[in-house]
């Protein structure tokens, strides 16, 4: 469960926002201008805050640039109608941690939310190896194995397969790997996520009683074991 | 306002005013010159007479006396346009001479310097007038004192031509420039208000109207002919703009349609919590496919409206083009297919690179869909070549191309040819790379190869082939925010 703050001045999408993370379990506060939002964010302790970029009295960057300047290093989701390149850049750049452009699916918003919160707090926390069942990745030796059997992959799969063990048991949407594991920042049309996803299954899965690899319909996908 | 500062406002008074006031001076200062030259030529002249006369006479009055000095003088002043003499002895007497009256003083003071006096001439046919004269007054041995010079009334008479010629020629220039300056505001004024008045109407809404073309080619024909080029264009945008609405109005309706026929068939068709499952999911991926769409306008129109050379470096293109394949490989053999790259080292552009890779992602992902060929396997070739110092950088395929008079066609926003409509799409992706293309100063084309496509767009070669330290991340950064 995460303590999340929503910081939007839009009621209607605010109350959306806020009904669907706790739908989830999570506990969500929401505020209405910026002034009140880094009162707020200030104030108590929150998991993740959820930060529009356009907002009455302070606007959003200025918010993140100010509970940065209190050292203050609560992961933040930038919200923004804006939602291009230039834009998304700017924000990162203010100390934003992820950007998603409106409209959004809201899938997409859980899945960011997750991994943000997901995320080491600080370099001491990165794990060295990964574990999902008997999968392990070794980010050190760049090896992967599945029960002792040595799995050769190549560079891009290895990254691909670390984002998604980095985020084991939580959903990644296609676009948060495109932006991760490839850099880029933009929707293809076509699935050429899930071929690359396919060939990284026939080769961690394939020839293996429980699956670790699954497609999530209308979201993404996760790596779990599920038979704990 | 009244109708005086209404013409005195206008560009052609004021203009009129300074060429007035300009051309005043400088016909001013021209005969000014001219007349102190003339002057001066002509005192000059008089000078010479009246030393050469001095001379003579003081000659033949040491060779003959007095006597023959006043013979002479008598003999020369009954000329009419003769110079003037005046010969007096010790006791100032006039003893010979064409002069009736002098000041006194003249003659008194004999220091041999040119001076300008007023006299009257002596004479039967002359009336008693006051005249104007340079004289010289000369002593000669035994007290007598000689004076003699020339009149100045042809000098006179001449400053007298100029300064009325000068008042004629500035009372012409003024009455020249006020009717310059009448028609040319006239004109000028009645093709301007036309143009107001046509420009008022375009702008209470009728969009077709144009400024009248004169065909003389002036100043207001050339003004006339861009400001209709600009209208031209804005009725474009506005029929543009309308295209596009109709077409979201259009393209966005089928997929709400879709969605709502399986939300209401969903709940009338109620088949137990799978069922829902079902159609709540098929529901979501309409919902995407309408975000996609929103996405890749919204980014479109962002595109549109960015300043040339907004986040832009220089990048090497042969990472780009091998990263982008390193995407597309597997999704390509998966059909069958492969990419044929030909990117040569070291070319550098200056561009947005994540603009260009989509451009790039954008036309592959068209080979992929619509280049596959009838017999044989798909070969997508990326190459990027300098040409004449733009980078032309071109995706082909080897499958049936698009007929030449669609190939503007496919550019526009929403447009699908009709065998494509079956594959799924936006029909916004080449309208994203025509935006892209013209936001680095390039264009998109096509080009059939018989068999397949070229689709290719050109880019800016960075200046100096070198910038190596502008590199692409190499993954390790999660955000990949630009170095830059």
């Amino acid at each position: 469960m995460l303590r999340i703050l929503v910081i939007e001045d839009d009621p209607e999408a605010a109350g959306y926002l806020v009904k669907g993370l706790s739908e989830l379990g999570h506990t969500a506060d929401k505020a209405g201008d910026g002034e009140t939002g880094l009162q707020m964010a200030l104030d108590s302790r929150y998991d993740i805050l959820i930060v529009d970029r356009m907002l009455p009295r302070l606007d959003g960057l200025s918010v993140i640039q100010q509970l940065r300047q209190a050292a203050n290093h609560t992961p933040v989701l930038i919200l923004s109608a804006l939602g291009q390149v230039d834009d998304r850049v700017k924000g990162l750049k203010a100390g934003g941690d992820d950007y998603l452009p409106k409209p959004y699916a809201f899938t997409e918003l859980q899945a960011r939310v997750e991994a943000l919160a997901r995320r080491p707090k600080s370099a001491s926390q990165v794990e060295t190896t990964y574990t999902v069942g008997n999968l392990t990745l070794d980010r050190m030796a760049h090896s992967c194995k599945r029960g002792d059997v040595e799995i050769p992959l190549q560079p891009r799969e290895f990254r691909l397969l670390e984002y998604l063990m980095q985020n084991a048991g939580q959903v990644v949407t296609r676009t948060m790997l495109l932006e991760n594991v490839w850099e880029y920042h933009f929707d293809p049309q076509t699935n050429v996520i899930d071929v690359h996803i396919s060939r990284l299954r026939s080769k961690i899965d394939k020839g293996f009683d429980t699956p670790l690899l699954h497609t999530i319909r209308g979201a993404g996908y996760t790596i779990r074991d599920t038979a704990h | 306002m009244t109708r005086l500062t209404r013409y005195t406002r206008t560009t052609a008074f004021k203009l009129s005013l300074l060429y007035l006031g300009v051309f005043t001076v400088l016909s001013a200062g021209l005969l000014y010159y001219v007349a102190r030259n003339t002057d001066h030529l002509m005192s000059e002249q008089v000078v010479q007479t009246v030393d050469a006369e001095l001379k003579g006479l003081s000659d033949i009055y040491v060779r003959g006396g007095v006597r023959a000095v006043v013979e002479t003088i008598d003999r020369r002043s009954r000329h009419p346009d003769a110079s003037l003499y005046l010969l007096t002895d010790f006791a100032g007497n006039a003893l010979v001479g064409n002069i009736a009256r002098l000041p006194t003083m003249v003659l008194e003071e004999a220091d041999g310097g040119l001076r300008r006096v007023r006299y009257t001439r002596m004479g039967p046919d002359v009336e008693d007038i006051e005249r104007q004269a340079m004289v010289r007054t000369f002593e000669l041995r035994g007290g007598y004192r000689l004076l003699v010079g020339r009149d100045l009334g042809d000098q006179l008479r001449f400053s007298n031509l100029l300064g009325n010629a000068l008042r004629v020629w500035l009372i012409g220039v003024v009455v020249m420039g006020v009717m310059t300056w009448v028609f040319v505001s006239r004109r000028v004024m009645k093709r301007i208000d036309e143009m107001s008045a046509t420009s008022r109407t375009i702008m209470n809404g009728d969009l077709s109207g144009r400024l009248t073309v004169r065909g003389n080619d002036d100043e207001f024909d050339r003004l006339a002919v861009n400001l209709n080029a600009m209208l031209g264009r804005i009725e474009l945008l506005m029929q543009s703009m309308r295209d596009v609405t109709d077409n979201i109005a259009h393209d966005l309706k089928t997929p709400l349609t879709r969605l709502q026929t399986r939300v209401e068939t969903a709940l009338r068709e109620a088949k137990g919590e799978d069922g829902y499952r079902e159609a709540l999911e098929s529901v979501l991926d309409d919902g995407d496919h309408l975000l996609r769409i929103f996405n890749a306008l919204l980014r479109i129109a962002r595109i549109e409206s960015m300043a040339p050379g907004a986040d832009m470096e220089p990048s090497d293109l042969k990472a780009l083009v091998l990263e982008i394949a390193d995407l597309y490989e597997p999704l390509l053999e998966d059909e069958g297919g492969h990419f044929e790259i030909d990117v040569s080292d070291g070319l550098k552009t200056v561009c947005n690179k994540d603009l260009i890779s989509q451009a790039l992602v954008n036309l592959i992902e068209n080979a992929l869909k619509y280049g596959h060929p009838e017999n044989g396997s798909l070969i997508v070739s990326l190459s990027a070549k300098s040409d004449g110092g733009r980078i032309v950088l071109s995706v082909s395929d080897n499958g049936p191309g698009i007929p030449e008079a669609e190939q503007d066609r496919v550019k526009d926003r929403f447009v699908r040819l009709d065998d494509s409509r079956t594959e799924p799409g936006t029909g916004l992706g080449l309208s994203l790379v025509k935006a892209v293309a013209r936001l680095h100063g390039g264009e998109l084309r096509f080009k059939n190869e018989a068999p397949g496509l070229t689709a290719s767009i050109d880019l800016e070669q960075a200046p100096g082939q070198d910038g190596s330290d502008h590199e692409r991340h190499d993954g390790s950064d999660k955000t990949g925010i630009p170095t830059a």
